[in-house]
């Protein structure tokens, strides 16, 4: 074991020892569960993200949807029509909006190499200033800064269909050749994917909302399912800590895994009378 | 006679039917509605943002309503006194004299999203527009953390006590149980990514994206009974608005608007110059 490794496991369990010692006075009773649960992903993702840092490589599997963005983008720069990119509906506090804006930032970088209008139109105002400072970056990044100007980024309205009866207004002037909708969407997922569809535009979707997957997949080329969507900006970066990150993931839903399985197999015992141990209760009231 | 709330549902008759004619094209009455709508709705939240949020929730918190009789010390009074100078330079009713009503004490610790806000407005100038970052930057750091422990908590402690199955119960919630427990396994191993999606992970990942697949079908149906209804009410409406207390606003509407895009329509020519319907 490494110093970093030590270091980093040393402090997890002064975390989980500090907390048994105050549990009840320093600390409030009845969240040791999430207590360990936080300690543990975080110290197996630090882990990781280390592991890659040093050079170790992290294999990732192909994910259709990602190799689709770079064939929109110059398919749009080919017909001569630009990108419209949706970064959903939601405000920054929302991991699906910021998720959105990582992978913002790679398709603004296409858009600028290949010289390719983008137009992102916003709900939020707070989106729309983290969009424009994500894209100006990116511009920057490509040596194109001549060809960012604010308003390629810019604010509709917060109403939810108000904003889609305005996104739809622009796919059916502008003619956009690729939409993507990347972020936190609602109701209105059906209205823009259908719009964008009876366009001809290439469509690829990506968000977190169970509830919207649905309609994206009916409507839209591609889609970016749950987890997919947030490991997008790994791929696309090809950043060693966020591959790293990936993998802690990982084996995060592989300790999940084993969980559901032990507290599946002790809970029957239990209800079977084999032991006194319970385990549900030790998951509600600790 | 007409009334302010006849005048209300022909203007909603006419709105309705608006943006129903996007399905005949794209035409002037769409836009003219997609247009009021993005206008209205934008103008409406701003003021909504304000009245509901920042003069309540933050000035509300910062210069509360003075109860009467009460004596200030000579820090509050110059604190007010940044309030009565806001007060004068605002629109009136904006800073009501002697503070807002809704709190009963300062709360200092609002200066801080005050100062965030601020340093958002400074966007506008050039040279300090880089301020605008650290607002974000709290935004999204603050965001982080607090959504990692509420996932964690519903994703992870309450999926794994989601796992008990019933044995007390009847076959069916037993085998219900049991459907619940390999979904949810083999969910996971879908969303495995480091891992090549081959032999015995990729046959139960393969199971794993045949549960998406069938709750996504069920949401899919789901959702769109949820938009029939929404549709029977927009038809609700306009039944209503046909009626002799509304003069017949739909049956008036939907007539001049047929005309209208049968005129719009023989007009409008395409770029070769042949007309188009």
């Amino acid at each position: 074991m490494n110093k970093n490794n030590l270091v980093l496991f040393s402090v997890g369990l002064l975390a989980l020892l500090l907390y048994w010692w105050g549990y009840g006075h320093v600390f409030r009773e009845g969240n040791a569960a999430m207590f360990v649960a936080v300690v543990v992903v975080s110290v197996t993702i630090l882990y990781y993200t280390g592991k890659a840092k040093r050079g170790d490589e992290v294999y990732l599997r192909p994910i259709a949807g990602l190799k689709a963005l770079e064939e929109a983008v110059g398919r749009a720069t080919e017909m001569g029509k630009p990108v419209l990119f949706v970064p959903g509906i939601q405000d920054m506090d929302q991991v699906e909006t910021v998720a959105g804006l990582i992978i913002l930032g790679n398709v603004a970088r296409m858009t600028a190499r290949y010289e390719a209008g983008l137009h992102v139109p916003v709900a939020r105002s707070i989106v729309m200033e983290a969009a424009r400072e994500t894209c100006r970056e990116s511009y920057l990044k490509e040596g194109r800064p001549d060809l960012y100007y604010d308003d390629m980024v810019h604010y509709l309205t917060d109403d939810q269909f108000a904003y889609a009866a305005g996104v739809d207004g622009i796919m059916l002037r502008e003619k956009p050749a690729a939409c993507f909708y990347q972020g936190k969407f609602y109701a209105e997922s059906l209205i823009l994917a259908e719009t964008g569809n009876s366009i001809g535009a290439i469509q690829i979707a990506g968000t977190g909302s169970p509830a919207q997957i649905p309609f994206f997949v009916t409507a839209c080329d591609y889609t970016l399912i749950g987890e997919e969507f947030f490991t997008a900006s790994a791929y696309l970066s090809q950043k060693p800590e966020l591959l790293g990150s990936i993998k802690g993931q990982d084996i995060v839903k592989l300790w999940i895994m084993i969980i559901i399985v032990l507290v599946f197999v002790l809970n029957g015992a239990h209800q079977a009378g084999w032991t006194d141990f319970d385990i549900l209760s030790l998951l509600t009231s600790y | 006679m007409f009334t302010a709330e006849m005048l209300g549902a022909w203007f909603a008759a006419f709105l309705t039917l608006a943006i129903f004619s996007y399905l005949y094209d794209d035409n002037p009455f769409y836009k003219a509605a997609e247009h009021i709508f993005v206008g209205v709705s934008a103008g409406y939240w701003a003021a909504q943002a304000f009245w509901a949020q920042v003069q309540p929730n933050l000035f509300g918190r910062l210069w509360p309503k003075i109860a009467e009789g009460s004596e200030l010390t000579i820090l509050e009074r110059m604190w007010y006194g940044i309030y009565d100078f806001m007060g004068m330079i605002a629109p009136k009713g904006y800073f009501p004299a002697g503070g807002i009503e809704g709190h009963d004490q300062i709360r200092l610790s609002y200066l801080i999203p005050f100062i965030l806000g601020i340093f958002m407005i400074l966007r506008l100038v050039p040279k300090v527009g880089w301020l605008a970052r650290w607002a974000l930057a709290y935004i999204v750091g603050m965001a982080a953390g607090l959504r990692f422990y509420g996932y964690l908590n519903s994703d992870v402690i309450e999926q794994a006590k989601a796992a008990v199955v019933d044995f007390s119960g009847s076959w069916v919630v037993i085998l219900n149980g049991f459907i619940v427990i390999i979904g949810t396994i083999t969910g996971l191993l879908y969303f495995f990514f480091s891992r090549e999606h081959k032999g015995a992970l990729g046959k139960a990942s393969k199971i794993g994206i045949y549960f998406l697949m069938i709750s996504f079908g069920a949401s899919f149906g789901f959702a769109v009974m949820g938009r029939i209804s929404l549709l029977i009410g927009r038809f609700n409406d306009l039944i209503r608005f046909k009626g002799a207390d509304y003069s017949h606003a739909t049956y008036w509407i939907l007539g001049a608007m047929i005309i209208l895009l049968a005129v719009w329509a023989f007009q409008k020519k395409d770029d070769t110059g042949e007309l188009t319907t």
